[in-house]
């Protein structure tokens, strides 16, 4: 039928969507082990940096350009100082820091909703993504198409980072066994900080690039986290690959489901698959063997 | 701890707090209902002594009650609302009062909570002694208030457009009844040759009740409902409902989405390749105010439906408009619900003034033709099913972030909350009577 090839596009769209959200948390829930509540509220920050430039830069493709980084470095500094105050605190306390983000996620949305209201506020985005762009005399969403290329791109360049840098196998390292990384001379320390710093950039990237289909508001996270949750759970903690699969595959789920049923069961069903799935394999679709004895 | 258990226990905790919050999420909001409902009932039924009688009609001054939300997701909305009745009031009073007596006004904040607007309207008849409430805004507000209201004989001024039936001898209606904001809708849609119509809504009660109605009329009119879909409240994917839409071969669309989701809902429209000239959307809840908060850019040239704009050419209009933006600000757009409000206030004077008495049982009795001329034109009190005659206006959103009238009709529409007068309608009226 028709709407195949569509609702196929809507579905990686959905799943780039689910990707770029999780991609960060994977980081600081997957190699730190820190449950994150506040992660949405980083990419609140993020949208809102992109409203802020929007305000202030006239033109719109730049603002988004400028959003893009500047969401990184506020999402990033805000969850930097989050892991310096308070979580570096409590690692390995993994009750502690849920309930701590929790109330930093609420202090957080509250500060959104002092600076810039209640009402929500969207930010310009540029025409060339708000118009549609026509493939196999398909009409598609421009702004779903960029999201799709930055998903991938983010996704690129973590991994790049991961793999190929100092840095990466840094963070690796301490992942695996933070001890042994200790005494090979590693700042576990530092480790920690700076992932926690990429990992809450990530979402900051996110936000920008999310404010392009939504209004923004001091809620604009708690939308997406218990999604981005179930993606890194489901994908295997700590794993790239298990998210980027899991993302596409809920995304492609969510919109085959919903066809001919509609959005409420499209969602609901999203979570039973996760739980069903989770009882045959708790660790989730990818999981490392390692020799740990826990 | 390892690190590696660390994780385990990580991974297992954030599958629990997904599920979690899933289920709260879900569940608690319908959990919160019923208890809000539930204390609703409770405060009327205690409350079953006639506390009417404490009105102190002795000073030169007549108490009455506000109950808007002032806090809480909903205060954005109804803030508006409580503006524009404090500015009723104020211009009454400086005009004298009621009855020779000056206007007092009790405010009391709503919370956005049902409970709180039940809990808040018995304190306000109870023991401040107010001769009339006014306000709510939710119909979940206004179900939990009505037990109360009720139980004390007391009187509230509803003002916003709901989905009818409904119709309590103690609450005044001066929004739009379905007959007054949903079917002049349709009928505009059939005049201008619309047959295929989609329905989209947030999943709750309105956008379900009046997509009811949709369809009765649609089966009764040689239209087609090609389509209806409800998404969750604040729900911001669309990409599959708009594919639907696409495929569904409409040529109309319904909206009864509310807040946050239509930004999503109409930047997905556009960029999906939609336009307002092939296939428009009329909807049921925007508002001049909303016009802003979606970016007025997703939604020009879209239709909506109401029974007031701000750009209606009249006097009475011209200078409520003008008063509104001195006293609060030139950039507060004015709109329908608070348009309604402030006309409730002049319609409970004009039956205080009829009946001579702030006794609740005259001033009900008095209210059957009471007329005002309001900033949406001449209104006039149904005594029988206490809702008003409006005129209903189809609108177009201009880039001016202003909603401009292309239709309205023949004059007052005369309320019917529960479609009794129309054919079509039948099978729904029957339903709920016998509910």
């Amino acid at each position: 039928m028709g709407m195949l090839f569509p609702q196929i596009v809507a579905g990686l769209s959905n799943g780039s969507i689910l990707l770029l959200a999780a991609l960060g948390l994977s980081l600081t829930f997957g190699q730190m082990g820190v449950i994150n509540n506040a992660h949405g509220e980083f990419m609140m920050a993020g949208a809102y940096t992109a409203y802020v430039t929007s305000t202030i830069i006239g033109n719109k493709a730049v603002s988004l350009g400028v959003a893009l980084v500047v969401g990184f470095v506020v999402a990033g500094l805000l969850g930097l100082l989050l892991d310096v105050l308070l979580l570096e605190r409590m690692r390995n306390r993994p009750l502690d820091t849920l309930l701590v983000t929790f109330g930093v996620s609420l202090v957080l949305q509250q500060l959104a909703r002092d600076i810039f209201g209640a009402t929500p506020v969207y930010a310009e985005a540029p025409d060339a993504l708000t118009n549609p762009v026509t493939v196999f005399g398909y009409s598609f969403s421009a702004g779903r198409l960029f999201i799709f290329i930055l998903s991938i791109v983010c996704v690129a360049a973590l991994y790049a980072v991961l793999k190929l840098t100092p840095l990466g196998r840094q963070i690796r390292a301490t992942s695996e066994n933070r001890d042994l990384a200790e005494v090979s001379g590693i700042s576990t320390k530092t480790v920690d900080h700076i992932t926690f710093f990429l990992g809450s950039g990530i979402a900051g990237i996110a936000g920008v690039a999310l404010s392009l289909l939504n209004s923004i508001s001091f809620n604009f996270g708690t939308t997406f986290i218990v999604q981005a949750f179930l993606v890194v759970v489901a994908g295997g903690v700590g794993q790239l690959k298990g998210a980027v699969i899991a993302s596409f595959v809920l995304g492609l789920a969510q919109s085959a489901i919903e066809l001919p049923t509609s959005a409420s069961i499209g969602q609901m069903a999203i979570f039973l698959i996760v739980v069903v799935f989770l009882q045959f394999r708790p660790q989730g679709l990818v999981s490392i063997r390692s020799r740990n004895l826990a | 701890m390892t690190t590696s258990r660390a994780r385990k226990i990580g991974a297992r905790l954030g599958a629990a707090a997904c599920v979690l919050a899933a289920v709260l999420s879900t569940a608690g909001c319908g959990w919160g209902r019923t208890v809000a409902e539930k204390e609703a009932a409770d405060a009327a039924s205690d409350g079953s002594t006639n506390a009417a009688s404490c009105v102190d009609t002795s000073g030169d001054t007549i108490k009455v009650g506000f109950v808007n939300s002032l806090s809480g997701t909903m205060a954005i909305s109804e803030q508006t609302v409580s503006d524009s009745l404090h500015m009723a009031v104020d211009e009454i009073n400086a005009k004298g009062g009621v009855l020779g007596k000056k206007i007092q006004v009790v405010q009391q904040d709503g919370k956005s909570e049902p409970a709180v607007f039940a809990e808040k309207a018995k304190t306000l008849i109870e023991k401040e002694c107010v001769a009339a409430v006014f306000g709510g805004w939710t119909s979940s507000s206004r179900k939990a208030m009505l037990p109360v209201f009720e139980a004390d004989n007391a009187l509230l001024f509803y003002p916003l457009q709901y989905e009818g039936m409904e119709a309590s001898p103690n609450i005044f209606y001066s929004g739009a009844a379905p007959n007054q904001q949903i079917v002049p809708a349709l009928d505009y849609l059939k005049e201008k040759g619309y047959k295929k119509l989609f329905l989209v809504g947030s999943d709750y009660v309105f956008p379900q009740t009046a997509n009811r109605v949709v369809k009765a009329y649609a089966e009764g009119n040689g239209m087609q409902v090609v389509g209806e879909e409800y998404t969750p409240m604040g729900s911001t994917d669309f990409t599959t409902i708009v594919n639907k839409l696409k495929f569904s071969g409409a040529d109309a669309v319904v909206n009864t989405l509310n807040g946050d989701s239509n930004v999503a809902f109409f930047k997905e429209y556009k960029a999906s390749g939609l336009k307002a000239d092939t296939v428009p959307v009329i909807s049921m809840s925007i508002a001049e105010e909303e016009v802003s908060a979606i970016g007025v850019d997703n939604v020009k040239d879209q239709l909506t439906a109401w029974n007031y704009y701000q750009t209606l050419d009249n006097a009475q209009n011209k200078t409520f408009v003008k008063d509104f933006k001195a006293k609060y600000g030139q950039n507060r757009p004015t709109s329908d619900p608070m348009e309604s409000a402030y006309t409730s206030v002049y319609l409970w004077k004009g039956m205080v003034e009829k009946a001579k008495s702030f006794d609740v049982d005259a001033v009900k009795k008095a209210a059957d033709g009471v007329t005002f001329d309001a900033p949406e034109g001449r209104v006039k009190v149904d005594g029988e099913n206490h809702h008003i005659y409006k005129t209903s206006y189809i609108g177009k959103i201009g880039s001016d972030k202003l909603i401009h009238t292309v239709w309205k009709s023949d004059g007052p529409i005369k309320p019917d909350p529960y479609l009794k007068t129309y054919d079509w309608a039948k099978s729904l009226s029957a339903g709920v009577e016998s509910n």
